[in-house]
């Protein structure tokens, strides 16, 4: 299970401010803080509010560079500051995201490839959010196809089914599960599956219980990654015994130790 | 039409493990032992690196064994009262590379000997021959933390492979053996999930878990050896995957067993056959020490050893 870490993001009031202050310790800890937490790459964000996203993604990326050789996820809507951030970057790059739009495919996709870089792949276009597994499997597929054609490697592809707020669109839920195993047949090889855990939980009141019981759902229907808040222990463990039971790894009574010690 | 190897990548490799100390090291065996380091499956030279070839320890006993079949006793009758001219006789006629040292005259049940005699011989052992040393106990808890403490201290720096440590005995031999700088043999009953879990306890103990080696306990062909194949290939498919707590090289008592079973013991030449067998089959599962007792057994799997490795 490949676990990207949320936590570095503008839109947490420490971070936001500490990003308006250039204070480097705040970011440097809260990366070294995930990684010591299990997470295998860290998402960054500058968040809504910064006002020159081209140099504080850069900023952002230096700092954490300084601290850490793990993956990065440059976080951001705009091609042009997932493009700023690239510059800067010596650890191995992750891009969140693309949408099934040609625009930011045709900006994003050469970009991953030259920069050698995993790609976030999110089933979503101008038209909206998806209502249904066969819109999602449709946009998923579009953006395979299109990958496909650029040469670029499917199994650093990762496609997002995304996920809604259980308190919003309960009726989707099963088909955003569903959607992930049948993400992983739409090609050979197959993409990756990857969800922002957090929004399944956004407004409701057992935030980490409804996200750790959608994870290990979810982990069930055979995702690869997550984007989720490696501080949550509960979360960390649920996800590390869902994937004892599906047989990754060799039990032992301290299985969940075993795991950290990796 | 051209073939196509279907090439897996892993991206876990076992350990490497060093057994036996050179004078600038701190000790005074000749050479040092590498075991492990495989980055792929046994002898799948073109999936991946191979580091290290598997090693055959010549098994011999501080007493003289009572229940070794006649082809047995026929290779070492006249050394089998004296361990020192036993090991003697490994190291010069059969160019014995590794010894193994059962202590199995500690047991209550064959002569009880005490915990200083026993280092005193490890001390007198260390003198004669320069190759590397495994020390097993003789099997009983409370025997053992006795004896297994004294032996590590009066090799003190020889990086000696210790064994063996089991779920519900291990401290007190982890103790000494991290105390002198030793290696450990984690044993289990042939179950890769005890095999797990004893290697994070000796590891939390601060003993690195390059410093393990995992005996998964076998069984000879004909009694269990597929079972002991399975648990071994099980526990190296999951350390190539990337699971450090299995990346320990196996050690695997295979004259032990080989010579328990009916058959080897019937007839004179089969239990040599039986022996070398049983080895083979257990170097395909992946086994980086045999712990041998035939010499013409360990002549064939020695053989058997240099022609796989060649192929590399």
């Amino acid at each position: 299970m490949f676990i990207i870490g949320e936590l570095i993001n503008g839109m947490y009031q420490d971070i936001g401010k500490a990003i308006k202050e250039k204070d480097k310790s705040v970011i440097q800890s809260c990366a070294l803080k995930q990684l010591k937490s299990g997470a295998d790459a860290l998402d960054v964000n500058c968040g809504p509010a910064s006002r020159q996203p081209l140099s504080d993604i850069q900023w952002l990326v230096e700092s954490i560079q300084e601290v850490t050789d793990k993956p990065l996820a440059l976080d951001s809507s705009k091609p042009a500051v997932i493009e700023s951030g690239l510059k800067v970057m010596k650890n191995k790059a992750i891009l969140n995201s693309t949408t099934a739009d040609p625009e930011k495919l045709d900006a994003l996709v050469p970009l991953a490839k030259k920069y050698q870089a995993k790609l976030i792949g999110l089933t979503i276009s101008a038209k909206g959010i998806p209502q249904n597994k066969d819109q999602r499997l449709e946009l998923a597929a579009t953006i395979v196809a299109y990958c496909c054609e650029q040469g670029f490697p499917i199994e650093d592809l990762y496609l997002d089914p995304i996920v809604l707020p259980v308190n919003v669109a309960q009726a989707q839920m099963r088909d955003i599960l569903e959607s992930i195993r049948e993400f992983k047949i739409i090609s050979e090889p197959s993409p990756k599956t990857i969800v922002g855990l957090s929004n399944v939980s956004q407004g409701s009141c057992l935030r980490s219980l409804l996200n750790r019981t959608f994870l290990s759902m979810a982990i069930a229907f055979g995702l690869d990654a997550a984007i989720l808040d490696p501080q949550d222990k509960e979360l960390m463990d649920a996800a590390i015994t869902a994937n004892l039971i599906l047989n990754k790894q060799i039990y032992c009574d301290s299985y969940l130790e075993a795991y950290r010690k990796k | 039409m051209a073939k196509e190897l279907m090439i897996e990548k892993w991206s876990g490799r076992v350990c490497v493990t060093n057994i036996g100390a050179t004078k600038i090291e701190g000790g005074s065996r000749s050479r040092v032992i590498k075991i492990g380091g495989e980055a792929t499956l046994p002898f799948l030279f073109k999936e991946g690196a191979i580091e290290n070839k598997p090693v055959i320890a010549y098994e011999i006993w501080d007493i003289a064994p009572t229940d070794w079949p006649d082809e047995l006793v026929k290779a070492y009758k006249n050394v089998f009262a004296d361990p020192l001219a036993w090991a003697e006789k490994c190291v010069q006629e059969h160019k014995a590379e590794l010894l193994c040292l059962r202590l199995q005259g500690a047991h209550p049940d064959s002569g009880n000997k005490g915990a200083d005699a026993q280092a005193k011989l490890v001390s007198q052992l260390l003198k004669k021959v320069n190759v590397p040393l495994i020390i097993i106990g003789c099997g009983d808890d409370t025997k053992d933390n006795l004896v297994l403490p004294a032996c590590c201290e009066a090799a003190k720096g020889e990086r000696c492979l210790i064994g063996s440590a089991v779920q519900d005995n291990y401290k007190t031999i982890t103790a000494a053996v991290l105390a002198d700088g030793h290696n450990i043999i984690a044993e289990s009953p042939i179950d890769i999930n005890i095999a797990k879990q004893l290697n994070i306890l000796i590891s939390d103990m601060g003993l690195p878990l390059d410093r393990i080696v995992i005996n998964p306990t076998i069984g000879a062909l004909g009694y269990g050896l597929e079972y002991a194949y399975s648990i071994m290939e099980r526990a190296r498919l999951a350390a190539l995957a990337g699971d450090k707590t299995l990346a320990c090289p196996f050690i695997g008592f295979v004259g032990q067993e080989s010579w328990r079973a009916k058959e080897a013991r019937t007839e004179s030449e089969r239990g040599i056959i039986w022996e070398a067998i049983t080895a083979t089959a257990l170097l395909q599962a992946g086994a980086d020490i045999l712990v041998m007792r035939h010499p013409k057994a360990i002549e064939k799997v020695n053989k058997y050893i240099a022609d796989l490795m060649r192929q590399g």
